[in-house]
């Protein structure tokens, strides 16, 4: 299965558990009421023995998935982001974290692209929280052939992983034969005069940046972070040595997600400028989705500016 | 292992003597809702569930979840009195590099501690999706769940029982140590619960209502549940938190503090310990 235009990165989701359902007899899948939004939908239809559907629940969905996992299964719990990583922490503490029970937890409408809904439904934090409970993986694939293969070698994988996925549709930047491994990031674009770290929704819009960036004779060496945690931190450090200074770009709160994952390994171990392109620590709003982007700076224009002053930065003590 | 009502009572004296004893040592602990529920864990371990210290991962055992973490002591007793750890070793309660934690930990002891519990609520849905789980496998071991009674006021717990009797989950037995007493005072004045049986019927389960601490009555409750073939069986054992040392009985305070050593004595005493009584002595003089 390969997409070729724009999409939403669940639907890659969707059709990979599809594919799961026929290969593996020990894949079940969970939703909190939102079978549609998610896509587990079809998997439901097609092996309703191993679907679960719990209601308005999510803590007892994700106690529900541990208890499968104890029993076995490789279960694929899905609900909205917000409520995944936010309304069910102390459940994914507990289980994914601490039981390091074999969960993966599946969330759509990750970020602020779930427009309209408005702050209460768009999740800024998702990627934050996940990253701080030990031993969870945690993956955002950057579209949906990517989100494809994610589902894929997250069900190989023998342990917890968070998985955001996005709503709106997106650009296709990856192809079915494009590499994925988890915990290894990929080189979109090769380049030396900036390091541009990215990851999920923003991956396409930091290429479209870089294409910007050139013209103006700055050679971006995107870097599709899909794999959030582990970091792949040989990939931060070689592309940070490389190029001299660093962009980050996520449709996620700057506290707490790629941005402060990179500076992390960065102040320690190869100190650049770093500029991060995100959410600036505040809630969200009613909108459209290219409205909400554009007012809070998501956009390659936000991305082609931080590089700018990151480039413009080199050398200085910071 | 199927003891006799007799060596189910010395089973559960000997629980409620290592359970003063294991957190007088530890100098912390919750002793009073362990004491509360010796004859839970005696009827359980010593009777009803078919379970195997030698196998311990025999995929067709019975499992067990403590979801009120807290009164661990009195798990961990059982566990040791019917073969799962050297009874020497419960000394080691709350201790630095111990696999008894202070709450129950699967990272210290994963063969035996199938889900880590403390924060409350949380037993029940896990113990839900392995029953699913089972039923996938075929695999036709039973459930258990222990609960507090206070611990019904955290909402997971009720998403847990709907899915419980929606799924028709017939292998799957709450036990609620029913004891009316939480950290804050008594849960009908916290927030009350009651009336559980009509609760718990009302939402799809089959409620068996008796004396948590009448081991026979325990037994006819879990044989009720094995025969219950459609619904969710919720054993409602009333329960008296610091049961067996007259001072801790029916006071709040005993939830989480630890007894000095004149109470440890006194208690000891009262439970029927052997002046001089230092060790943690084999299931074998015990089970007589």
């Amino acid at each position: 299965m390969t997409f070729t235009s724009p999409t939403g990165i669940r639907n890659g989701f969707g059709q990979a558990l599809v594919e799961l359902g026929r290969t593996n007899p020990d894949v079940v899948a969970l939703t909190a009421d939102l079978a549609d939004p998610t896509r587990v939908r079809r998997f439901a239809e097609k092996f309703p023995d191993r679907f679960f559907q719990m209601g308005i629940s999510e803590n007892d969905m994700i106690g529900t998935a541990a208890g499968l996992a104890l029993g076995g299964k490789i279960p694929f719990a899905t609900t909205f982001a917000i409520f995944g990583t936010s309304l069910a922490n102390q459940p994914v503490r507990l289980h994914l974290g601490y039981n390091h029970f074999n969960v993966k937890l599946v969330c759509s409408h990750g970020g602020v692209t779930v427009g309209p809904d408005g702050a209460t439904h768009q999740a800024f934090e998702d990627l934050a929280l996940m990253r701080l409970i030990p031993g969870l993986t945690v993956v955002a694939p950057c579209d949906a052939n990517e989100a494809y293969k994610a589902t894929l070698a997250i069900a190989e994988y023998d342990g917890p992983v968070y998985m955001r996925v996005g709503r709106i549709d997106t650009p296709i930047v990856t192809a079915a034969e494009s590499p994925f491994t988890l915990g290894k990031a990929n080189v979109l674009r090769d380049g030396d005069d900036l390091a541009l770290f990215c990851v999920g929704s923003m991956v396409p819009t930091s290429l479209e940046a870089a294409d910007v960036l050139a013209d103006r004779g700055i050679n971006c060496r995107v870097v599709n972070v899909h794999t959030l945690k582990p970091l792949d931190e040989k990939a931060v450090l070689d592309a940070t040595r490389a190029c001299g200074a660093v962009v980050t770009a996520e449709e996620h709160s700057v506290l707490g997600g790629l941005g402060s994952a990179v500076a992390e390994v960065l102040c320690c171990l190869a100190p650049a400028p770093v500029e991060m392109v995100g959410v600036n620590d505040t809630f969200g709003e009613s909108g459209e989705p290219d409205e909400i982007l554009s007012k809070y700076g998501l956009t390659s224009e936000a991305i082609v500016d931080a590089a700018l002053r990151a480039v413009s930065r080199k050398g200085s003590a910071g | 292992m199927k003891l006799d009502l007799e060596q189910l009572a010395h089973l559960a004296g000997q629980i409620r003597r290592d359970v003063v004893r294991m957190i007088s040592a530890a100098g912390s602990g919750h002793p009073g809702g362990a004491l509360g529920a010796a004859e839970i864990f005696a009827a359980l371990y010593g009777h009803e569930m078919h379970h195997s210290a030698d196998n311990i991962t025999d995929p067709g055992r019975d499992r067990f979840f403590l979801s009120n973490g807290h009164i661990c002591a009195a798990w961990y007793s059982v566990l040791a009195r019917v073969g799962y750890l050297e009874p020497a070793e419960l000394g080691s309660l709350r201790k630095m590099g111990s696999r008894l934690q202070g709450h129950p930990s699967r990272e210290k002891w994963p063969e035996v501690v199938e889900s880590s519990s403390g924060p409350l609520g949380q037993g029940l849905s896990v113990a839900n999706g392995l029953a699913l789980a089972n039923t996938l496998s075929g695999d036709r071991g039973r459930v258990y769940c222990l609960v507090g009674d206070g611990e019904l006021q955290e909402g997971i717990i009720w998403e847990a029982i709907l899915s419980a009797s929606h799924y028709g989950l017939a292998d799957v037995t709450l036990i609620v140590s029913d004891n009316d007493l939480q950290i804050d005072g008594a849960v009908s004045s916290v927030k009350g619960i009651q009336p559980l049986g009509a609760k718990f019927n009302s939402f799809g389960w089959h409620a068996v209502e008796i004396d948590g601490h009448d081991t026979e009555a325990l037994i006819g409750a879990f044989a009720e549940a094995r025969a219950e073939k459609s619904r969710p069986t919720a054993v409602i054992a009333e329960t008296v938190m610091g049961r067996g040392v007259s001072f801790m009985e029916n006071l709040a305070k005993w939830h989480g503090a630890c007894p000095s050593a004149d109470e440890t004595a006194a208690a000891l005493e009262e439970l029927g310990a052997a002046p001089g009584y230092t060790d943690y002595p084999p299931l074998q003089e015990v089970i007589r």
